[in-house]
């Protein structure tokens, strides 16, 4: 495997780590206004889905269109931002819907909404982009998803584990989600500066 | 197999007399209605053990069973005649029906998640709901939210929404309490249901503190839970104590409460506080309770 494949590989198992870290910790950001019964549960699950299925969908047409590593790491950075509004506007955005809706289930619902469908559906665009960038081969490409969808989701099943375990434990809700902004931040401009390096790379390459 | 066999039935007589009356299954937990015999209990079942919620002497319903529940009635030490109490957690309802009793003006408010809980409590423990006595299903925060919102007012709060195995994590923070002393008038108390033991005690203390300032524990008994009594106004002076351990004395004696032990029993943290300066207080950003509660 190749450097750049084997960065590809990391940076959607980091994805997949930020988001259910962050589908974890919104039980936690809605209970003070909308409780902790079984429909908040309801709420964040169905937006999280639904927004992942969007973004499945977006990143399969992205991919279509010249697809290279640095806006791979644009989606990256765009999530990274994205998430910021969930510490910086969570407490006005519910207090708002709490004063409006009388029902927790769809107070909860739209709060959910509000915070965590766009910046997961800009997480859901990376699984379908990557496999585009790892794919050279189609009779490889369903291992090449396959490989893909176990690498983010054992991500997923860490970053669950991990932020309700330990992380809940040791640091404040928005530190945490603050991490996985800057996490995710990070990553992208490292994808962005190793294209742009290949791609020098391959420039020196032609020119010789 | 032999020495089995003889513990079997050594207890076999302790087995039959507890019966399982009523089985429910609710969206929250298992809940169960055991009877033993005068006593008719709500159990909450956990795979590997019951938490027994609420408790009654069928001959004797006025008596209570549990030890916090008696010592709940130290709020009446801080105030006299309570006549909008908030109960969040209902259990058997069984603080309802007795401040009902005590307080027949009373306007009660029982806020209970789970509508098992109450169908229960009416069934088979005798919840008695008028007027002025009501029950609502909601998540206790939610509810005294809103009470905030509507500018509501409680002169006796009890929270008692943890049970044995799990606490509602948002309902044991800052920012919760703050919530609670702003539907709580100036010469009300509010009367918690707590842990006495786990790395939670002295985070519970310290957010407590935070919010109301020097509370009160009362302990009875050391292996028991402890109720922290907190928002009154100032300490009540010994005199007036011992004034209303004098009215209540007889008031209370049918329910099995003595308020004298009560008295001797009350905690100021005031000058002796047992928690370290540095402990973390619990914020709704940082609250890992049921965490907290098993170290």
């Amino acid at each position: 495997m190749n450097k750049i494949n084997a960065l590809i590989y990391f940076l959607a198992f980091s994805s997949g780590f930020c988001i259910m870290g962050i589908e974890l910790l919104g039980g936690r950001i809605l209970a003070p206004f909308f409780g902790s019964s079984v429909h908040i549960w309801g709420s964040i699950i169905t937006v999280f889905m639904l927004s992942l299925s969007i973004g499945y969908l977006l990143g399969g047409k992205l991919s279509t269109r010249n697809p290279t590593l640095t806006k791979y790491g644009a989606i990256f950075f765009i999530a990274s931002i994205m998430v910021i509004p969930i510490v910086m506007f969570a407490e006005p955005i519910m207090a708002f819907i709490f004063s409006h809706i009388e029902d927790s289930r769809y107070g909860s619902l739209l709060a959910s909404m509000a915070l965590f469908f766009i910046p997961t559906i800009i997480l859901g665009m990376i699984s379908p982009y990557s496999v585009r960038l790892l794919v050279t081969d189609h009779e490889k490409s369903g291992q090449v998803a396959g490989g893909l969808y176990f690498v983010s989701t054992l991500g997923s099943a860490l970053g669950t584990i991990i932020t309700s375990f330990y992380m809940v434990l040791a640091f404040d809700v928005n530190d945490i989600i603050k991490t996985f902004a800057a996490v995710l931040g990070a990553l992208g401009l490292l994808a962005i500066v190793v294209s742009q390096l290949s791609v020098k790379e391959r420039a020196v390459c032609l020119e010789s | 197999m032999l020495r089995v066999l003889i513990w079997l039935v050594l207890i076999m007589p302790f087995i039959a007399q507890s019966k399982v009356i009523h089985k429910e299954r609710s969206l929250y937990r298992n809940i169960l209605v055991e009877k033993n015999a005068d006593l008719l209990c709500l159990k909450f079942n956990e795979k590997t053990r019951k938490s027994t919620q609420s408790c009654m002497y069928q001959s004797d319903p006025k008596k209570l069973v549990f030890n916090y529940t008696k010592m709940t009635f130290a709020s009446l030490l801080f105030i006299d005649n309570p006549k909008n109490v908030l109960i969040i957690g209902l259990g058997g309802g069984t603080l309802s029906n007795t401040i009902h009793e005590l307080y027949p003006n009373a306007h009660i408010e029982n806020v209970e998640i789970d509508p098992a809980v109450i169908k229960v409590a009416r069934d088979y423990f005798d919840f008695v709901e008028t007027d002025s006595v009501t029950s609502k299903v909601q998540d206790g925060r939610i509810f005294i939210k809103r009470a905030a919102l509507k500018k509501q007012k409680y002169d006796w709060i009890i929270l008692d929404a943890f049970n044995g195995d799990y606490i509602p994590e948002h309902l044991l923070t800052k920012e919760f309490f703050a919530e609670v002393k702003s539907v709580l008038t100036n010469n009300g108390v509010v009367a918690a249901n707590t842990f006495s033991s786990s790395k939670l005690y002295q985070h519970e203390s310290a957010t407590y503190f935070d919010v109301f300032g020097d509370f009160v524990n009362v302990v009875t008994d050391k292996d028991s839970n402890r109720i922290i009594l907190a928002g009154f106004h100032a300490m009540p002076t010994e005199q007036q104590i011992a004034e209303r351990v004098k009215r209540l004395t007889p008031k209370l004696a049918p329910y099995d409460v003595d308020m004298q032990l009560l008295s001797e029993h009350l905690f100021y943290t005031k000058g002796n506080q047992d928690w370290p300066k540095d402990t973390k207080v619990l914020t709704d950003q940082y609250s890992p309770a049921n965490l907290l509660n098993y170290q």
